[in-house]
């Protein structure tokens, strides 16, 4: 983990205990989001997204694979990711850490959880045959929140991505030309906040997160429910905290959703 | 999904096990169960049996992950294979990682890690038979097994789940109440701060139902905690008594 000296620490953590932020930004402001659709021609969606200087990739894969035993007409959401060494100096290849495990997981959850896919209409053959939708979340650019850029990362592929048509002919799946629309239902935004000292603040840059005591990130859907929720760091919440965040999560995400017309 | 249609919640508001609403399962609490290790305990709530025991602090291997100001907490949460249903691969999942890793989060805030730097603490826990919330199980025993390790506490670190089954907001879910439920919170606590060191959620809960979610779970958080005092006075005050 790369150091933030301590002069910095406690400026930042001074500016923010009055309302500012080192770059500029409010407590709750996110930094400037960008997002584009269909990068990779290769994969069935794809997106980047830029959330200030962090950078990160989702590419989608749509496989014909096996449902799980408990869930026969429903096909599968695979999701991984991968903090690629280029990324920052203080990633390193190898089998995936447990950060991104974790990652993986958050954004697992937000779209699981929220139903975002409609599941049952990736089913071929019940109890035999579903599509698999895998996730791969590569982070290019390491500058803080990860989470909230890979989980809008992923949404965008995945309104991006296009399944093969098929028809089932004497019991086996023949893929035929052109593509339909992954059924997508729900729009899940996935808002994070990081303690430092005892503020608030959403977005948290590299520094910041460096300095935060913990972190807090909630996925809403459409409808302003809470539909997963992550703490992480080795600080603690007040409880009237917890709900403070969930308010402002319910705002930033209904901001975001209405920017990208989603 | 055959039985997703088999209702949770009973006309008198009883759950599957005759539970109300906010009724913990029966909890069991055992402090210093394993010789070997500087610190243990044993914790049963409903059918989840679990181990937890500490080695440390001492010097960390390999070297180079010491901290010059601090102790390094290191965590591992494991199930035995024959702990569910079907028989569990005993390599860790990616479930596991992810446990490990928010377990450890949820102690690190109630432990004076400052107080040793250079060396190293292992938390190990053992899932030897799972029931639903797990995690939280596993925290409330990991913490009394660091308090009987004598390792330096702000607080001991108690956690409990509370979801929704059946529209209605409810206490420590089973594990069949988390599958068949719309949604999970586990959260764990350090009940003299009123701090919260671990909240995850999964399902679809509004805003009222989450406030009212972290409201029971922390009431539940509480009524553990005393048993977590009672189990450590069973071990440690009995003895005294002895000597007298």
């Amino acid at each position: 983990m790369a150091m933030v000296t301590r002069v910095k620490q406690k400026q930042i953590a001074q500016l923010i205990a009055k309302g500012k932020r080192l770059d500029g930004r409010g407590l709750t402001d996110y930094r400037e989001i960008k997002v584009e659709q269909g990068i990779i021609e290769r994969a069935e969606g794809s997106a980047r997204v830029l959330l200030g200087r962090t950078e990160v990739i989702v590419g989608t894969k749509i496989e014909i694979g096996q449902p799980f035993p408990d869930t026969p007409n429903e096909g599968v959401l695979t999701v991984n990711a991968e903090l690629v060494p280029l990324a920052s100096s203080t990633f390193e290849p190898g089998p995936p850490d447990e950060n991104s495990i974790e990652l993986a997981r958050i954004v697992d959850r937000g779209i699981r959880e929220s139903k975002a896919i409609d599941v049952e209409k990736l089913c071929i053959e019940p109890g035999k045959k579903v599509f698999v939708a895998f996730v791969d979340v590569y982070v290019l650019n390491h500058d803080g929140n990860l989470i909230d850029a890979s989980a809008l990362a992923a949404l965008a592929a995945l309104l991006n991505t296009k399944m093969p048509n098929y028809e089932i002919e004497e019991d086996e799946v023949k893929i035929k030309p052109g593509y339909t629309q992954l059924p997508m239902t729900r729009h899940p935004i996935t808002v994070t906040f990081a303690k430092i000292n005892d503020n608030l603040i959403v977005d948290p840059w590299l520094e910041e997160e460096q300095v935060m005591n913990a972190r807090l990130s909630m996925a809403i859907d459409d409808d302003s429910n809470i539909c997963a929720i992550q703490k992480g760091g080795s600080g603690y919440f007040a409880p009237k905290q917890v709900l403070e965040t969930a308010k402002i999560a319910n705002e930033k995400a209904e901001e975001i959703r209405k920017r990208l017309d989603w | 999904m055959s039985q997703k249609h088999e209702k949770l919640i009973d006309k008198k508001g009883l759950r599957l096990d005759g539970r109300k609403s906010d009724e913990l399962r029966p909890i069991k609490i055992e402090v210093g169960v394993l010789s070997n290790a500087d610190g243990s305990a044993y914790i049963e709530t409903g059918k989840n049996k679990i181990l937890a025991a500490i080695y440390g602090p001492k010097e960390l291997h390999p070297k180079h992950l010491a901290l010059p100001d601090r102790m390094v907490l290191r965590c591992r949460y494991h199930m035995a294979p024959f702990s569910v249903q079907e028989r569990k691969s005993p390599a860790p999942s990616r479930r596991e990682v992810e446990l490990s890793k928010v377990i450890r989060e949820s102690l690190e805030p109630s432990i004076f890690l400052e107080y040793y730097p250079r060396t190293g603490i292992d938390v190990f826990v053992e899932v030897l038979q799972a029931d639903g919330s797990t995690r939280c199980a596993s925290i409330t025993a990991a913490s009394l097994a660091l308090a009987d390790a004598g390792i330096p506490m702000r607080d001991l670190v108690v956690a409990c789940s509370a979801g929704k089954i059946d529209g209605t907001v409810v206490l420590d879910l089973t594990d069949t109440e988390d599958k068949m439920g719309e949604a999970d919170v586990p959260l764990a606590l350090m009940p003299n701060l009123n701090a919260i060191t671990l909240l995850q959620m999964d399902g679809i809960l509004t805003f009222e139902e989450f406030e009212k979610a972290v409201d029971l779970a922390i009431e539940g958080c509480r009524k553990i905690y005393a048993m977590q005092k009672e189990a450590l006075k069973v071990k440690y005050v009995s003895v005294k008594e002895v000597e007298e």
